[in-house]
């Protein structure tokens, strides 16, 4: 076949597509093709540019640069409506469904036609499904079917398909996969993204490796394929580069200040255990969407557990309001600094404002004290004030010091890092890792989520692993080597070495 | 039957609360009879169309506060154009009155769009700018309306109880909504208020969406403004106090400020409602400055109860 054949016979064919927003540059060159009746797995760790790539596969943005082809044609959708037309029909992971229409509405909205939209319901095995029952009022799993048969109905010729079995019931599970399979056999391609390799190697033809937002990597999906994935995820030059200071620290004696047994909350988080003792920085790695994010909300009390117990030095603590996990000395540092800060008001006030928020004295604030605690804060995180006005016209490494410079002012037991150094610069990142070494040294505990696998081995003692709601593995500095950290957050490590 | 209670419990409520105010101005004034049907259905008018505007652009997720300023716009270019015109004349002035308003409303929509400024800044400015428009081309109340118009709103259609300014309403608004909500711009608009994103991948374009409300928006203001010049007979610059009151129907009718929910009909009914309310005080010789407050209550309670029936079903 000549290169030319080739080219006419794939379906998809995307190349060197590249992306930059400012400075940052989300893809670099992004490669993927589809033949017909292919299923291919794109897959990506965390930031390799994967939910770019498909943002622009589906229109919902503009490539800066490369080509992509859909049947030979070049392909130029400026919005989702003319990818469709194009014929690549998207399920999201959530449902594009709109909560204040009923199903019959949503499908006129889209111009889906009902009769074979109700059929591929019922294949999916959803039963005595309402047309004009409200889209708001039905649960989650119901909807991501509904959105897979509206994709289906339409008849595309490229189906995208995002984490589409999350949230779903095993049984519904084993129905999705057997539809799209035999959707393929009949000579649709699909587009399959997931974090469960049980499901990719069941299901699907090939896969499709991002690193820092570009394909380093094709593979045909046979026997022990998930280890070269593995290893292009991560790339040769990662592993061995950074040495890490693995000072690995025996599990520090006497009882844990925060126990956390069988918690579940949300969608997402069904089962996670750890144990996290004072002067220990324990690690939290989970790809995205594993239910990190509701364990942390849970534990600083933005959200309550609906099962599962967490003690606070040996008694148990059932947060209503932050306050209370506050009181419990719980303090959050969220993964979007904007939630964490006064934009508009002084690196001051924002370091001062939890001295404050205490409020047990009524009465005036105690100037002086405050001003102590505060450039005393500001002098050990060698916080640049130079724009101290607002923090809002502070750099992002600078104010992710000042959401932990006020915790360093105030004083705390435990302290909730959510990916603490996401889009900060290396000499920033460095310290604040010997920065919460230096709060865990003062007798802090800290639990540490980080989509950077790198920084287990130099910022924490050890790391739990979450995967799909459950905490999978426990993981000892030492042997956090960013392979091993992947195959647990993949799930491909058996041993469930989590404490009963 | 269930269903249908579900679906439109609020409006029946309504429905319920008016037949109730009803009773109460029979027992007050015992001799409220058709023609204060009447004057409270042509009073009740201008209320209406504001409502009816505002409640589109609310559904749309989105809120006009200009409605009034584009009334007073319509209200005098109609007065202006219908001075000694004869019916080609002012034919001519309702279709450049309706067409003003479409244009009006497109204007906010689409420096909303394009400037990204948020709905409530942009049309706050147009607010003004629309009230200087009105007192350029108007520096006082005058000007006419052609009295065949007039009639239109004044006295009963066939049946004593039947009040023409009500058959008004109920045909204009129809001519909107109707063809409105078996459109795909009717669910495009109920789509972008309740998820925008979802909207945008269900393939709705939002901005042009966008545009369309706010048009509409002008549109029911223009034809409010236009009822105001044909119930008073001559052209008022200034705003009238419909804003609020607009809002205030809108919300007390079901419609959720955030967009996404919402109909035509309750709004309309609150108007009544609220209307009704400030009758039966001023009757009963309430203090005005009571009546306010009343009405005022009225409207949280009234909201409040609602979340919570809903609260309730949710649980149930």
């Amino acid at each position: 076949m000549t290169g030319q054949e080739a080219a006419t016979s794939l379906l998809l064919d995307a190349r060197g597509v590249s992306k930059r927003f400012g400075a940052v540059v989300a893809l670099r060159d992004a490669s993927l093709t589809l033949r017909k009746g292919e299923i291919v797995a794109l897959m990506g760790a965390n930031g390799a540019g994967k939910s770019t790539f498909v943002k622009i596969l589906t229109g919902a943005l503009q490539r800066d640069g490369g080509t992509i082809r859909i049947r030979g044609q070049e392909s130029s959708a400026r919005s989702p409506a003319g990818a469709r037309a194009a014929g690549l029909v998207p399920v999201y992971q959530e449902p594009s469904l709109i909560p204040d229409l009923d199903v019959a509405d949503n499908l006129r909205l889209g111009g889906t036609p009902v009769d074979p939209f109700r059929h591929w319901v019922a294949e999916l095995g959803i039963k005595d499904l309402r047309l004009d029952a409200m889209i708001g009022q039905l649960p989650l799993a119901t909807l991501r079917i509904l959105d897979l048969a509206r994709a289906l109905a339409s008849k595309p010729d490229v189906l995208l398909l995002d984490e589409m079995t999350a949230a779903l019931p095993t049984d519904l599970v084993e129905r999705v996969l057997k539809t799209v399979r035999a959707e393929a056999d009949n000579g649709r391609s699909v587009i399959y993204i997931s974090h469960r390799f049980s499901e990719i190697s069941e299901l699907c033809d090939r896969a499709s490796i991002l690193r820092d937002g570009a394909t380093v990597g094709d593979l045909p999906i046979e026997d022990r394929v998930e280890d070269k994935v593995v290893e292009l995820m991560l790339g040769a030059s990662l592993g061995s580069g950074e040495a890490p200071a693995a000072q690995a620290r025996p599990v520090p004696e006497g009882p844990p200040s925060l126990r956390v047994r069988s918690l579940a909350a949300g969608r997402k988080l069904t089962d996670v255990s750890f144990d996290l003792h004072r002067g220990e920085v324990l690690g939290v790695v989970a790809l995205e969407g594993q239910g990190q994010d509701e364990l942390f909300d849970v534990l600083a009390g933005l959200d309550r557990p609906e099962s599962g117990e967490i003690e606070v030095n040996g008694s148990r603590a059932l947060f209503r309001h932050p306050a209370d996990a506050i009181a419990a000395g719980h303090v959050l540092v969220p993964g979007d600094r904007a939630h964490g800060l006064l934009m508009e008001r002084s690196v001051r006030e924002n370091i001062a404002l939890p001295l404050v928020a205490r409020a047990r004295k009524w009465g005036a604030i105690r100037m002086k004290d405050e001003a102590r605690r505060v450039s005393g804060a500001i002098e050990r995180l060698q916080i640049d004030t130079r724009a101290q006005g607002e923090v809002q016209r502070l750099s992002g490494g600078n104010q992710q010091k000042v959401t932990i410079a006020r915790w360093v002012a105030k004083g705390v037991e435990t302290l909730l890092l959510f990916d603490p150094t996401r889009g900060i610069d290396v000499r920033t990142k460095r310290q604040i890792y010997l920065l919460v070494r230096e709060l865990a040294g003062q007798g802090a505990s800290v639990l540490y989520y980080t989509s950077e696998l790198g920084e287990v081995a130099m910022a924490c003692d050890r790391a739990v692993v979450i995967f799909n709601g459950r905490s999978v593995d426990t993981i000892e500095a030492a042997d956090a080597s960013e392979e091993n950290l992947l195959r647990a957050a993949y799930g491909l490590t058996e041993t469930a070495d989590v404490p009963a | 039957m269930n269903r249908v209670l579900g679906k439109h419990g609020w409006t029946l409520g309504l429905l319920a609360l008016l037949v109730l105010l009803f009773g109460i101005t029979r027992i007050i004034q015992p001799n409220f009879g058709a023609s204060g049907l009447d004057s409270l259905s042509r009073a009740a008018l201008p209320f209406a169309f504001a409502t009816a505007a505002m409640v589109i652009v609310v559904i749309a997720g989105g809120i006009d506060l200009s409605v009034a300023s584009m009334m007073a716009v319509a209200g005098v270019t109609a007065a202006v154009l219908m001075e000694g015109a004869g019916t080609g004349g002012t034919l001519f002035a309702v279709a450049v009155v309706l067409v003003a308003g479409l244009a009006m409303g497109a204007l906010n929509g689409a420096l909303i769009v394009v400037t990204r400024v948020p709905d409530i800044v942009v049309t706050l400015a147009m607010l003004f700018v629309w009230e200087g428009v009105a007192l350029l081309i108007l520096k006082a109340p005058g000007g006419t309306a052609t009295p065949w118009l007039r009639e239109m709103i004044v006295g009963p259609l066939v049946f004593a109880w039947l009040p023409k300014s009500l058959v008004f309403l109920a045909v204009c608004l129809a001519a909107v909504w109707v063809p409105l909500k078996r459109s795909k711009l009717g669910l495009s608009i109920y789509a972008i208020g309740s998820d925008e994103l979802a909207a945008y991948r269900s393939g709705v374009s939002v901005g042009r969406t966008r545009i369309a409300a706010y048009a509409l928006c002008g549109l029911l203001s223009a034809i409010g403004g236009l009822t105001l010049t044909m119930s008073t007979g001559n052209g008022e610059p200034i705003p009238g106090p419909y804003l609020l009151a607009s809002v205030a129907a809108a919300v007390l009718g079901g419609a959720v400020l955030g967009g996404g929910r919402g109909a035509l009909l309750g709004p309309v009914i609150a108007v009544f409602v609220l209307r009704l309310v400030r009758m039966d005080l001023t009757l009963a010789s309430v203090d005005p400055n009571v009546t306010t407050i009343v009405e005022g209550t009225i409207m949280v309670a009234v909201v409040m109860l609602g979340g919570v029936l809903a609260m309730r079903r949710r649980r149930a």
